[in-house]
């Protein structure tokens, strides 16, 4: 590619002609995270601890100190994340490719049935459907799952009840599939994981991290605006901070939707 | 408590260095009866000094106790001059022990009087911040203060999209609101100083986080930090949040803000193996509280810490009895408030802990490592 289109791709993203779109929600600490049985390692959560502002701890100057666990927040999971992916090279947010880290996305419209069922469940006859519609879902693209669940307030977001989060996702079927038969190079929801809420009762437990990471691809979730994207078409940004043999990493997602 | 001769079994007051009795130098602190009769009373219009100035007129009287000593001590409006009376040593709002008799029977309202209301920090009228109701002591220490006439609960409960059991004893009822408190996070003890921080007249920190194990059986230090992140950061966040108007507000007309709880592990005086870095936790909290005690009294408001054995829920499941019932850790809450304590022993086991520690610290901790 000749350098004068980068500029005009530029020049296109100044002038608006290439929409912009931020996927990320704000770090915070009301945001949930994922909750595992108490007995587990828990994600320490996100905190925001001032060092100083414009204040005798800092005269001039306003900044804080972080913490949070590598999985909190919009988030992108690495392939070690995953026993599947412990092996393969390169399987860290520091040791990706780089160009990994920008790919198109197909986005999949699952909010009708989400707003039916919270276990609304992604299945390779819903993916066909959308194929024939939009086309097959080309090599290294992403695949986004909509499912307006970032829309919700925490409690319905998280949708916790006695036996687990009830929340939408892909089945095992449909993950094995993406990834061997499509060869996405990630899948990405707006929910808290990459699973549906009950997916440790599927088999594999955790299809999409299974198979995604296994393969050597990505995750991203706690996503949002999905509905203002296209079908196909936009090209999505989301490089994971890079720490040393890291699983995963809160990051800034965006994708760059051109005109229709 | 007053000074007692060994030789002659006579009583001293004001401490002694010999029996005013024999001569003999034998006066050790015992409990004493507590029963005496008021000789005579006054009532100060204008004291000098400035705390009593604002509450004048102030009643004070001269006790002959039935064990032998007169004492000054101040009155309970209910008290009649050659009536018998209560006597008992009460800590005002300086941290001083003072005097104070109350008429021997039950009178009508009686722990509504303004002068023993000074001295206490009852939670009748009041309105109590219950940091943390995801726990089961928590709503226990809600309904038990509710119980005892608190005029608001305020309720804490941390990330508020996770359900929670018993979640429908606190929301929707009448005295008691629950609000979004996570006290180990510093903007969120913040954000709920600014909207209630000047209403909270005693708050009560029923943070629990309890983890088994020491140091070798544990892998890393995330429990461990989760343990301080939750008793220790989340003590300094309410106490940053919350002291400062607390302090404030200890003399606020009749509404001022009068005290500070803790649940402690009695095992933050002595490491319990079992649960070591728990324990390890737990004393850092304690010695985090005497220095908030220190902080507060300038302001009248007390600290009282509430020293408790392995409890029966979740966490101590493992632990063979006894163990003590949440609920009297809630009781023992109000009754502390009620009689203006600084500490307390709830059950067996930490009334143990304490007696075996006073009496040989290193007997102690070797029965402790089995």
């Amino acid at each position: 590619m000749q350098g004068k289109n980068l500029l005009e791709l530029a020049g296109a993203i100044s002038s608006g002609a290439v929409r912009v779109v931020d996927l990320t929600f704000t770090l915070s600490p009301d945001f949930p995270v994922i909750v595992l049985p108490p007995e587990f390692g828990q994600a320490a959560p996100v905190r925001i601890q001032e060092i100083s502002r414009y204040d005798g701890r800092g005269p001039a100057w306003y900044w804080n100190n972080l913490t949070f666990g590598e999985h909190t927040g919009t988030h992108f999971d690495a392939p070690i994340h995953w026993f599947t992916g412990k092996d393969l090279p390169n399987n860290s947010v520091d040791t990706m490719p780089p160009k990994d880290m920008i790919a198109p996305a197909c986005v999949i419209d699952g909010s009708a049935g989400a707003a039916q069922d919270p276990d609304f469940l992604l299945t390779v006859p819903l993916v066909e459907a959308w194929e024939a519609k939009h086309g097959r879902i080309p090599e290294r693209h992403w695949v986004l799952l909509r499912t307006d669940w970032s829309k919700k307030g925490w409690r319905d977001y998280a949708n916790l009840r006695d036996d687990g989060a009830h929340t939408p996702g892909p089945n095992a079927a449909v993950m094995k599939w993406l990834v061997e038969e499509r060869g996405i190079i990630g899948f990405g929801t707006e929910t808290i994981g990459t699973d549906a809420g009950q997916a440790g009762h599927f088999e594999p437990p955790y299809p999409a991290h299974h198979f995604l990471h296994g393969a050597g691809r990505y995750g991203l979730q706690c996503l949002c605006n999905l509905d203002q994207l296209p079908a196909t078409g936009a090209i999505i940004v989301a490089s994971p901070l890079k720490i040393q043999n890291g699983s995963g990493s809160p990051l800034r997602v965006i994708a760059l939707v051109g005109a229709s | 408590m007053l000074q007692r001769c060994e030789a002659c079994g006579a009583f001293a007051y004001p401490a002694r260095e010999a029996c005013p009795a024999c001569l003999s130098a034998g006066l050790a602190f015992v409990d004493a009866p507590r029963r005496g009769a008021l000789l005579a009373e006054t009532t100060a219009r204008v004291p000098s000094d400035v705390y009593f100035r604002e509450r004048a007129p102030w009643r004070i009287g001269l006790v002959k106790m039935d064990c032998g000593p007169t004492m000054v001590a101040h009155l309970h409006a209910d008290c009649v001059e050659g009536a018998p009376v209560l006597m008992s040593f009460q800590l005002d709002k300086s941290g001083q022990a003072v005097a104070f008799a109350r008429p021997e029977g039950e009178t009508p309202n009686m722990a509504d009087d303004r002068q023993w209301r000074e001295m206490t920090a009852d939670p009748k009228f009041r309105r109590v911040l219950v940091t943390n109701g995801r726990s089961v002591i928590g709503q226990e220490a809600v309904a038990a203060l509710k119980a005892a006439g608190a005029k608001t609960v305020f309720v804490g409960v941390a990330e508020p999209w996770r359900p929670f059991g018993g979640e429908q004893l606190l929301r929707g009822q009448q005295g008691i609101e629950v609000v979004t408190l996570d006290a180990s996070d510093e903007k969120s003890a913040t954000d709920l100083a600014a909207d209630i921080g000047g209403k909270v007249d005693i708050l009560v920190n029923t943070t629990e986080y309890v983890r088994p194990g020491g140091l070798l059986d544990r892998r890393g230090t995330s429990t461990a930090r989760d343990e301080i992140d939750q008793a220790y950061l989340g003590f300094i966040n309410l106490a940053q949040a919350f002291g400062p108007a607390m302090r404030m507000r200890g003399a606020d007309g009749t509404n001022s803000s009068a005290a500070w709880v803790n649940i402690l592990s009695v095992y933050a005086l002595a490491n319990w193996p079992a649960f070591g870095a728990y324990s390890a936790s737990q004393a850092a909290c304690l010695s985090l509280s005497h220095c908030l005690r220190a902080e507060l009294r300038p302001g009248g408001v007390k600290v009282m810490n509430l020293f408790t054995g392995p409890v029966d829920t979740e966490w101590f499941q493992t632990v063979p009895p006894p163990k003590v019932a949440p609920r009297a850790v809630a009781q023992a809450i109000v009754s502390g408030l009620r009689g203006g304590l600084e500490e307390m022993y709830v059950g067996d086991v930490a009334e143990e802990i304490r007696q075996r520690l006073a009496a040989n610290p290193k007997a102690l901790e070797r029965e402790l490592d089995k």
